[in-house]
């Protein structure tokens, strides 16, 4: 029964979502027969029983009661102590749900998802097919058939990876996989491959055309039969492609980081802008059940005053730290190494390890900065509208991964908000998993941030002063904790699937189901492309986004602390 | 039916069962109380030579409801049988049951290792595996009859047959 551990630091919380427990505890005591008329008289006063003697007497006397009964008043002090307590709990409870301003604590989870039939299909196009293009096509409903396959496979090894149910029960979104461009021949077989793969979720039967391959992603933007574009490129192709689809009047969704550097955020901002499409930035954190209950946190000005806030990032496995499979079919004649490289600041000869583990180089894009700072910051963005911070200063250095890579394994920024009188410190290493989370620290409580929330009292606070003293709030425990209704167990195997998991990065839950961020995330993107409205993470969060990695780029590469200039809009 | 224990045996026994009815009753109430409790974590580390099955019942959620239904409401039930000495027998045995499954789904051998923490420092034999002899005792020394509600279901049909004799 040691399984009570896991909930012990929850009893606050969860004394709210208790079911009455008065039933139960009362049935006992109406067992007592009523009829008896020594049911009145205590059976305390006589509680050690005589040796037996009734057998076979055949009667039922007063003292048979008793005995019988003996234990009933020890029970019903039980029910007491426990309802007592419970009531007590419930008090404190109330108290402080009212200093805290929560009058209405709303579902404990996010309901679940409404399934949308679509009647117009919209046709997809898909720039870059690597890892984070296949895990966005087949979140989309298009899978390729070896992951169906590894799927399959790994059930059966493990009963616990349900990511092919979850799949499969995701919505029929009514879509069409039309084209498709990379710049190496497997990848782009591979895309036309899933793009007729016939398992597809929400009960989709049709029969599909297989996506057409396009040598340049300006052919793919022009092609009359794409409504919409995924980039999943490097970033140093992000801003062009952008650009491209934006004239062509396509919508786009665009992987983080938005941009390489400061400069191109512009011409992809104004073309975004200027086209009216629908844009969204891939941070698919922004679907994050935890996320939303922490914005409400911080609304309620629970913490207080905010100073500091810390987020990280740990990783400790070469994958993580992007030293990603070398295809056995790379080579020159299977990628095209010149066009890969057209947008990039420094031409080099042709390179198997740049062209797959890119994100080692700052001609690719921007290390830790972009990747997984990028990530962070929008976190805590979505949470606490930062917007562009007014200094920058970073350092780091190249102390694990000596493999030729040019961007830190090992990166510091610190972000200055005067007006917001706040610091984010961001910390990062990809040579050790410690699970190191988001914290919120105010002058009044921290927060917690990941999967679930935890808010603990500050034992130096002003607001919770007086319930501290008195122990409505205690300094060692949380006084509000958020966890999804999830009741089950997620298969995430490596560290680094960890920390992924924590962030938010690969799921979350509605109504107690598991779901992938990245399925609502593009999910937010088609509803908003068909029925208006807004995307989570548009064009003016992508500015923020972008412009604060390259401040801290900037910093890092400069050796100097660097602001932003508002009125120029600068970074300087 | 063994009765002719000395006051102080069946003090000492009629206390064993309502301690472990009582632990029964409040790890039932307590998770009853809590919306978020399941029982998949500790499933989810089960190691031994039945983990697969335990991990498997974690794995489907609707498996894994019912078994944290049945979990909870065993609990209470035993608990309540155990305290006030009603089916005293029954629960007695199912409880010997859900302590043979609790001890089985996370055994301290020698080799394992768990996520959970346990409270103390366990070999072979841990407090659930003690609680199961305790229990196994009160199953072959039963109080039941004498010192709870067995006595009058017990009672009342001894004066059934003696009406039936004298008939």
């Amino acid at each position: 029964m040691s399984d009570e551990i896991r909930n012990g630091d929850d009893e606050v919380f969860d004394d709210a979502n208790a079911p009455e427990e008065d039933q139960p505890v009362d049935e006992p005591m109406d067992e007592a027969p009523t009829d008896e008329p020594s049911a009145e008289e205590s059976p305390v006063a006589d509680p050690l029983p005589a040796p037996t003697s009734a057998a076979g007497s055949g009667g039922m006397g007063r003292r048979d009661v008793l005995k019988a009964l003996a234990t009933v008043p020890v029970l019903g002090a039980l029910g007491y102590t426990a309802l007592h307590r419970k009531g007590l709990a419930k008090e404190e409870r109330a108290r402080l749900l009212a200093e805290l301003g929560i009058e209405d604590e709303g579902a404990a989870v996010f309901s679940e998802l409404e399934t949308m039939t679509h009647p117009d299909t919209i046709r997809i196009g898909i720039v870059g097919y690597g890892g984070e293009g296949a895990s966005l096509i087949r979140s989309l409903g298009f899978a390729h058939p070896d992951w169906i396959q590894g799927r399959r496979e790994a059930k059966i090894n493990d009963p616990r990876d349900t990511w092919l149910d979850e799949w499969l029960e995701q919505e029929n979104l009514n879509l069409e996989l039309t084209a498709v461009c990379d710049l190496f021949d497997v990848r782009a077989e591979a895309a036309i491959a899933a793009s007729t793969q016939p398992i597809r979720p929400g009960g989709d039967t049709r029969q599909l055309k297989p996506a057409k391959r396009y040598r340049h992603y300006e052919e793919l933007c022009n092609a009359p039969d794409v409504d919409a574009v995924i980039i999943a490129t490097p970033d140093h192709w992000h801003s062009r492609i952008t650009v491209a689809a934006a004239q062509a009047g396509k919508h786009v969704y665009c992987e983080k980081c938005m941009t390489r550097t400061e400069e191109e955020v512009w011409p992809m901002a104004e073309a975004v802008k200027s086209s009216g499409i629908v844009f969204q930035l891939g941070h698919q954190n922004r679907q994050m059940e935890s996320h939303e209950k922490a914005r409400e946190v911080i609304e309620k000005g629970i913490l207080g005053p905010i100073t500091l806030v810390e987020t990280t990032t740990n990783r400790n496995d070469p994958w993580g730290a992007w030293v990603w499979d070398i295809h056995e079919q790379g080579n020159p004649r299977t990628i095209d190494w010149e066009l890969f490289q057209e947008a990039a600041p420094n031409k080099v000869p042709f390179s198997l390890e740049r062209f797959f583990r890119w994100r080692c180089w700052y001609d690719y894009g921007t290390g830790l900065s972009g990747d997984l700072l990028s990530h962070e910051y929008d976190a805590i963005n979505q949470i606490l509208d930062l917007g562009i911070p007014h200094s920058a200063t970073a350092s780091g250095g190249i102390y694990f991964f000596k493999d030729g890579r040019d961007v830190p394994d090992v990166w510091q920024a610190v972000l200055e908000y005067p007006d917001r009188d706040m610091t984010l410190i961001y910390s990062s290493t990809l040579a050790n998993g410690r699970d190191r989370g988001i914290v919120m620290m105010g002058h009044d409580a921290s927060m917690e941030v990941g999967t679930r929330l935890k808010v603990t009292a500050d034992g130096s606070s002003t607001r919770y002063k007086d319930m501290l003293e008195d122990g409505t709030v205690k300094r060692d425990r949380p006084m509000l904790t958020y966890q999804s209704g999830f009741k089950g167990v997620d298969a995430v195997t490596t560290p680094t699937q960890e920390y992924f998991a924590s962030r938010g990065l690969l799921f979350t839950y509605r109504g107690g189901k598991r779901v992938s961020t990245y399925y609502l995330h593009l999910r937010e993107w088609l509803n908003a492309i068909r029925y208006g409205g807004d995307t989570s993470c548009n064009i003016d969060r992508g500015i923020e986004e972008a412009i604060t990695c390259h401040m801290a780029t900037k910093s890092y590469l400069e050796g100097r602390r660097v602001t932003w200039d508002p009125f120029q809009r600068k970074i300087v | 039916m063994r009765s002719d224990y000395s006051r102080l045996q069946v003090t000492a026994l009629v206390a064993l069962r309502f301690a472990i009815g009582w632990h029964f009753f409040y790890e039932g109430m307590s998770k009853a109380a809590n919306a978020y409790w399941t029982s998949a974590g500790y499933l989810d580390q089960s190691q031994g030579f039945l983990s697969e099955w335990f991990v498997d019942m974690a794995s489907n959620p609707g498996t894994l409801a019912l078994v944290d239904f049945l979990n909870v409401w065993g609990l209470i039930l035993v608990g309540l049988g155990l305290m006030l000495g009603g089916l005293t027998r029954t629960a007695t045995f199912f409880g010997i049951v859900m302590l043979a499954l609790y001890y089985l789904a996370t055994p301290p051998w020698p080799g394992f290792v768990y996520s959970i923490p346990a409270e103390g420092a366990y070999l072979i034999i841990n407090k659930t595996l003690i609680e199961l002899c305790a229990l196994f005792v009160t199953l072959l020394f039963p109080t039941g009859h004498i010192i709870g509600l067995d006595r009058l279901v017990r009672l009342a049909r001894s004066r059934g047959s003696a009406q039936e004799s004298h008939a």
